[in-house]
C-alpha cells in the first residue's frame, strides 16, 4: 500500500481548494462547540419529549410517541398559561415599543441635557434582571413598599394596598417592571436608527408644509422599519420566554395568576421531575417564537427597504 | 501555505485537546474538596455554619469544606440540577422532611444506614430518624428539627387589656379583633401564605388544629372534607375582615417575620429563627416585647380532644449517591451534627440530640445561650404536636396544587370548598400516575 502511495503523484490542491480546507479547519472547533452545545442539546430534549421521563439516576423513561404534546394541548392549565403569556408578551412589547418611539424621538430631537438621557437609559437595561425583580417586588410590597407610600403622600389611597396578591393586577404589575427594564433596549435601537436617516427627506417634507405627525407617519416611521422588525423579533421571542422576572416578583402566585409558559416548563422539569413533559413544552415554546417571528417577517419585512 | 496548513491543523488539535482535558475532573493531589449545599432562611446562619466548616477544617487539614446558601425556595431544585452533573456538584445537601420519598425514588441519596453508630441511633430524636428512614435504611444524618410556632408581642396584648395569648383560633380572632378595634396595629395576623410551601404548613397547623388531615388510612385526600373546608373558610375571613394582614397571600416566612419584628403585627406563625432575630436589635424593633404560647386550636378540635398542633419542619443532610468523597462528607455531618456543635449554636435551633434534653445535659444546654431557658420549654411543648405533611415522592406537585387551592380560595376565585375538592381531585390523579 506504501509502495503503491508513493508510486502515485501527488495531486495538488488548487489555491481555492486549499484556501477551502484552512477554512474549514479553522472554524472546525467552532462548529464543534456550537454542535455540542446547541445542537445536541435541541436533539436530546426533542427525543426526551417523546418520552415519560422522571428525573433521578437510573429511572426508566418509557416512549409515549406524541404523548407528552397530546396531554398538553388537552390541559387546561396549559392553554390558561399560553393566554397569560401571549397577554404580557403583547402589551409589555407593545409598552416597549410605544415608548422606545417616544423616547427615542425625543433624543433624535437633541433637546436639552439629550445626552444625558441617552446615557441615563443605559442604567435600567443593565441592571441584571434579577435584581430588577427584587427591587421591583420591594417597590410593590405593601407594608414596606415605595408605590404604596408614594400613593399615600399622594393622597390617592388611605390605607396600604397588598398588590401582588391581587389576581387581575400581579401580571401588570410584572408587566410594568419588565418595561422599565427593557424600553431603553428599544429606545436605543430606534435611536440608532434615526440616526441614520437622511435628514433631507424630513426636511423636503417640511418646505412641502407637512406637519411633525404627518413627517413622523410618512417618512420616518415607513424607514424604521426595519429597525422596528428587528426590535419586535428580538423583544417577542424574549418576552414570550419570560421566567426570571416572574419568579422573582410573584413566585408565579396569587393563584397562578403569573405562571408564564416558560415557568411552567422550570415547574415541569425541576419541581415535578417531568422531564418529559418539560421539554415537550420546550419545543411548544419553539414552536410559538418561530411562528411568532415568520409572522413579524410576513407582515413587516419589505426586501427593497433594506 | 503548506506551513500555515501545519499550524492551523496544530491549532485544531490543541483546541480540541484543551477542550476534551477540560472535561475531565482534575487529578485530586492535596486536600480533598467537598461541596456542601443547605440554606440560608431557618437554622444556623451561613455565618455560623461557615465558622463550623472552618473549624472542621482545622482538625482535619485533608479535608476542605466549601458551603453554598440558598434560600429555602430554591433548594429542591438547586439539588435536582446538581444532580444532573457528574461527579454531582454537591456531595451533600440540606434535605426537608417533604423531599426524602422523591430523592431515595430518583436514587439521588446515598444510604448511610451502616455509618449511623448505635450512639447515634438512641441519641437522636426517634422522628428525626423517621425523616430520613424508608424500608430500613437511613438516607441523611438528621440535622434541624423545627416546628412551627405561636408568637405573640406582649406588649401589645398588654396595651390591649388582653392577659393571656389565645388557646383557641376563634379566640385569637377576637383578641385581634380588639386590637384592631383599638388601632393598635392594622392587622394584627401575620402568615406565610404565598405561593410556596409556607402556606402548606400553616395549613396544615390549622387543619391538624381542627382535628382533619391529609390522607385518610387508605391514602385517599381527606383535607377537603368538612374541617378542611372550615379551616380554609376561617383563613378567608380572618382576611376579610382585617384581622389577617392582606399581605400574606404574597409573604414567605421572611416577610412574616420582617413585619412582626416591626411591631405592625400582634401575633405571627413561624419558625424558630424569628425568636432569636426578634431580639437582635439590628433587625427588631420589638426586642424583649415577644413571647411563645402553645399553638392555639379550633374550639371543635379542642372539644374533640385535640391538645396541641404544629408542622414538622424537620431537615436533614444527606450524601449525594454519586459523591465520590462519602467519607469525607460523612466525617464532616458528623461534626456538623455533632453533640458539641449543635449545643454550641444552639441559639438559632435546638439540638435534634434527644439526650442532650435530659439531665445534666439539659442544664448544659440551657446554660449555652441565653435564649436557651425561654426556647427549650417551647420547643419541648410545641414538637410532640409537630405533624407530618404526606410522605409521597408526588409531594412537590401535590403541594402546588394545594398551594393554588389555598390561595384561589384567599382571593375569592373559588370557594373554600371548590378549590378544595379541586386540589383533592388532583391528588387522586397524581397518585394514580
Amino acid at each position: 500500500m506504501a509502495t503503491l502511495t508513493k508510486s502515485l503523484p501527488r495531486r495538488r490542491l488548487s489555491l481555492r481548494q486549499q484556501d477551502a480546507r484552512v477554512g474549514w479547519l479553522l472554524i472546525v472547533p467552532s462548529l464543534v462547540v456550537i454542535l455540542g452545545v446547541t445542537l445536541w442539546p435541541i436533539l436530546t430534549t426533542l427525543f426526551l419529549s417523546f418520552y415519560n421521563a422522571p428525573a433521578g439516576l437510573n429511572q426508566v423513561q418509557t416512549f409515549v410517541g406524541l404523548g407528552n404534546y397530546l396531554a398538553l394541548v388537552r390541559d387546561q392549565t396549559f392553554w390558561e398559561t399560553i393566554g397569560r403569556t401571549l397577554y404580557f408578551t403583547v402589551v409589555s412589547v407593545g409598552l416597549e415599543l410605544a415608548l422606545g418611539m417616544a423616547v427615542a424621538q425625543l433624543i433624535h430631537s437633541r433637546p436639552w441635557g439629550w445626552k444625558f438621557l441617552r446615557i441615563s437609559l443605559i442604567i435600567p437595561w443593565a441592571v441584571p434582571t434579577i435584581v430588577n425583580g427584587a427591587m421591583w417586588r420591594w417597590i410593590y410590597s405593601a407594608d414596606f413598599g415605595a408605590l404604596n407610600g408614594l400613593l399615600m403622600q399622594l393622597g390617592l389611597i388611605d390605607h396600604y394596598i397588598p398588590w401582588l396578591t391581587l389576581p387581575d393586577m400581579a401580571m401588570n404589575l410584572i408587566i410594568l417592571a419588565d418595561v422599565w427594564h427593557i424600553m431603553p433596549f428599544v429606545a436605543l435601537i430606534l435611536q440608532a436608527a434615526l440616526a441614520t436617516l437622511p435628514a433631507e427627506l424630513d426636511e423636503a417634507a417640511a418646505v412641502d408644509g407637512a406637519n411633525a405627525l404627518q413627517r413622523f407617519w410618512h417618512i420616518r416611521l415607513p424607514l424604521l422599519r426595519p429597525a422596528i422588525l428587528v426590535a419586535l423579533i428580538v423583544r417577542t421571542v424574549d418576552a414570550f420566554r419570560v421566567f426570571d422576572i416572574a419568579y422573582i416578583i410573584t413566585s408565579g402566585g396569587p393563584a397562578f395568576k403569573t405562571v408564564t409558559i416558560t415557568y411552567l416548563t422550570y415547574l415541569n422539569t425541576f419541581s415535578y421531575g417531568k422531564q418529559g413533559t418539560g421539554a415537550a413544552l420546550s419545543f411548544m415554546i419553539s414552536i410559538f417564537t418561530i411562528a411568532m417571528a415568520f409572522a413579524y417577517i410576513r407582515f413587516l419585512y419589505r426586501p427593497e427597504e433594506t | 501555505m503548506r506551513t500555515f496548513y501545519k499550524i492551523s491543523l496544530l491549532f485544531v488539535i490543541l483546541v480540541l485537546a484543551v477542550s476534551v482535558a477540560g472535561c475531565r475532573p482534575a487529578a485530586s493531589t492535596g486536600p480533598v474538596t467537598i461541596h456542601v449545599l443547605t440554606m440560608d432562611q431557618a437554622g444556623l446562619k451561613p455565618a455560623e455554619i461557615d465558622q463550623i466548616a472552618r473549624d472542621f477544617e482545622a482538625a482535619n487539614p485533608d479535608i476542605k469544606v466549601v458551603m453554598e446558601y440558598v434560600g429555602y425556595d430554591f433548594l429542591h431544585d438547586k439539588i435536582v440540577t446538581g444532580m444532573a452533573a457528574k461527579p454531582p456538584a454537591y456531595d451533600a445537601a440540606m434535605i426537608d422532611v417533604i423531599w426524602p420519598d422523591e430523592f431515595i425514588k430518583s436514587e439521588y441519596l446515598l444510604d448511610v444506614t451502616s455509618r449511623v453508630t448505635p450512639e447515634m441511633k438512641s441519641g437522636i430524636f426517634p422522628a428525626a430518624w423517621n425523616g430520613v428512614t424508608r424500608g430500613g435504611k437511613v438516607y441523611g444524618m438528621p440535622w434541624l428539627m423545627d416546628v412551627k410556632y405561636f408568637m405573640y408581642n406582649k406588649d401589645i396584648l398588654q396595651k390591649a387589656g388582653l392577659n393571656a395569648p389565645p388557646k383557641t383560633w376563634e379566640e385569637l380572632a377576637d383578641q385581634a379583633k380588639a386590637i384592631k378595634d383599638q388601632g393598635l396595629v392594622e392587622y394584627p395576623i401575620t402568615w406565610s401564605w404565598n405561593q410556596k410551601e409556607g402556606v402548606v404548613c400553616d395549613f396544615t397547623v390549622l387543619l391538624f388544629g381542627n382535628g382533619g388531615a391529609f390522607l385518610d388510612d387508605s391514602g385517599k385526600p381527606v383535607f377537603n372534607n368538612e374541617k378542611g373546608v372550615q379551616v380554609l373558610e376561617w383563613m378567608k375571613k380572618t382576611v376579610d375582615d382585617g384581622l389577617t394582614n392582606p399581605s400574606a397571600v404574597s409573604s414567605d416566612e421572611m416577610a412574616v417575620e420582617a413585619d412582626f419584628l416591626a411591631g405592625k403585627s400582634a401575633f405571627a406563625v413561624n419558625w424558630l429563627f424569628q425568636y432569636s432575630d426578634s431580639n437582635d436589635p439590628s433587625k427588631s424593633q420589638v426586642v424583649g416585647q415577644v413571647a411563645f404560647a402553645p399553638m392555639p386550636v379550633f374550639a371543635a378540635g379542642a372539644q374533640a380532644g385535640i391538645k396541641g398542633s404544629s408542622v414538622d419542619g424537620s431537615s436533614s443532610f444527606a450524601i449525594m449517591s454519586t459523591s465520590p468523597y462519602a467519607d469525607q462528607t460523612w466525617k464532616f455531618l458528623t461534626y456538623l451534627t455533632s453533640h458539641e456543635v449543635q449545643t454550641k449554636f444552639s441559639a438559632e435551633m435546638l439540638p435534634m440530640w434527644q439526650n442532650d434534653f435530659e439531665g445534666d445535659n439539659l442544664a448544659k444546654l440551657q446554660a449555652a445561650n441565653p435564649s436557651n431557658p425561654v426556647t427549650i420549654p417551647a420547643f419541648m411543648a410545641q414538637f410532640p404536636y409537630a405533624y407530618e405533611r404526606p410522605t409521597v415522592p408526588y409531594y412537590n406537585e401535590a403541594s402546588a396544587a394545594l398551594q393554588l387551592a389555598i390561595q384561589e380560595a384567599l382571593t375569592g376565585i373559588k370557594t373554600p370548598k371548590q378549590a378544595l375538592d379541586d386540589a383533592a381531585a388532583k391528588w387522586v390523579q397524581l397518585a394514580g400516575q
